[in-house]
């Protein structure tokens, strides 16, 4: 899952460094994130997993690292038969 | 004409929708505003004017001491401008755009006809090169382009402002005007000038009789993203607001807001600081009709029996 949320980073989050070499817990915002990136950011991970970010997590922590992203996608695809992407 | 429009912003009870619409026509018929068939958009009359003139002036007066160099632009600005702006990402649904002719004689006898037969003539119009502006600051940051003097800049503007809201709401106007005072520079500056405005426009408002309120607020953003930029944007607290009561039921409005943009601005016209770090922008925005509407509300429509010291200061 963590390598599928990397490249949905390099497709839209617009990073000033490559995104391989940024840690699970790295503050994405510190890498150069914008708040409108995250929305373009937000929107490629419902593809990319098929999924819908609902309110509570339309938040600034919900995309602050890969670490979040990657709990926020994991309980949003729990049950689901594509969880196993 | 009023009760045929619905309020888009929120889905807001029944009761709240009456009182705005008895409100609305009791401001008609006092003459201090006018109908013109659209919502949100209205006559001012004499008395209108002069407070809302008054308000505007004190607006001056209060900044005198900062050196605001000061700018008046119509209200459009240019579309290459706009778009810089990156405002179609945040409010693609406020904005509105300015269309012109330019078909053959024979596209304008087709026209007429559309005309007389009721369908949609504007097909035959096309965009120009103009966006009417969403708020007063946004002509002042392609001029700032290129490298701030050390202290950075501060600017008075004033400027009718468009948004794409009808409503019956009296104090949710689609054409409006804003004075605003911007500050452009290093963090430093800008929160220092956010300090000093925050105090000073609750003051403003309170010498005139308005009891104001600060507020941490957002903008209403665009979709399921906006959501998420609102919620950004009350994290960080990026965005103040006074509120102070204009409809009946107790409802309250921003009259003024403080909104801190960050390099939004800087990074989009390539505004630099004297160091050379992208410069941040923030700004205060008085919204003249609101202020003005508020006025009435706390002090009646006969503007003869409003407080002396209300008075003075309006120059009244």
């Amino acid at each position: 899952m963590v390598e599928k949320i990397r490249d949905t980073l390099r497709q839209y989050a617009r990073l000033n460094r490559d995104v391989s070499g940024i840690s699970e817990d790295a503050d994405l915002y510190a890498c150069g994130l914008t708040s409108h990136a995250t929305v373009n950011l937000m929107l490629g991970l419902e593809d990319a997993f098929q999924v819908e970010f609902p309110e509570r997590m339309l938040r600034r922590r919900t995309f602050e690292t890969i670490g979040n992203i990657r709990e926020s996608i994991a309980e949003l695809t729990a049950g689901l038969p594509a969880a196993a992407s | 004409m009023i009760d045929a429009v619905s309020d888009r912003v929120t889905d807001i009870p029944s009761e709240i929708a009456a009182s705005r619409r008895e409100y609305l026509t009791a401001l008609f018929a006092s003459g201090v505003i006018t109908d013109t068939g659209v919502p949100g958009v209205y006559g001012k009359g004499r008395i209108f004017e002069r407070v809302l003139g008054g308000f505007d002036r004190f607006i001056t007066e209060s900044g005198l001491d900062q050196g605001a160099e000061v700018f008046r632009f119509p209200p459009v600005i240019s579309r290459a401008d706009f778009e810089r702006s990156n405002y179609l990402k945040s409010f693609p649904h406020l904005t509105g755009s300015v269309h012109g002719f330019r078909g053959s004689e024979r596209d304008h006898t087709d026209m007429l006809r559309m005309v007389e037969s009721g369908s949609d003539w504007t097909d035959h119009f096309h965009s120009t090169d103009l966006i009417l502006t969403p708020a007063a600051c946004y002509p002042l940051y392609p001029m700032a382009a290129g490298v701030l003097p050390r202290n950075g800049r501060l600017f008075d503007v004033q400027s009718y402002c468009f948004r794409y809201e009808p409503s019956n709401d009296p104090a949710r106007m689609q054409i409006f005007r804003q004075h605003e005072y911007v500050r452009i520079g290093t963090p430093e500056h800008v929160s220092q000038f956010r300090d000093i405005w925050l105090d000073r426009s609750q003051a403003m408002l309170q010498a005139v009789g308005l009891d104001a309120q600060p507020v941490v607020a957002n903008d209403q953003f665009f979709g399921r993203g906006g959501a998420m930029l609102a919620a950004s944007q009350m994290e960080q607290a990026l965005k103040f607001e006074l509120v102070v009561p204009i409809a009946p039921m107790n409802e309250l409005t921003a009259a003024v807001s403080c909104n801190y943009h960050q390099d939004h601005f800087g990074s989009a016209f390539g505004i630099t600081t004297a160091d050379g770090e992208i410069a941040h922008t923030a700004c205060v925005g008085f919204g003249l009709e609101r202020i003005t509407l508020a006025l009435f509300k706390a002090h009646g429509f006969d503007v003869t029996r409003w407080p002396a010291p209300v008075k003075t200061t309006l120059g009244l």
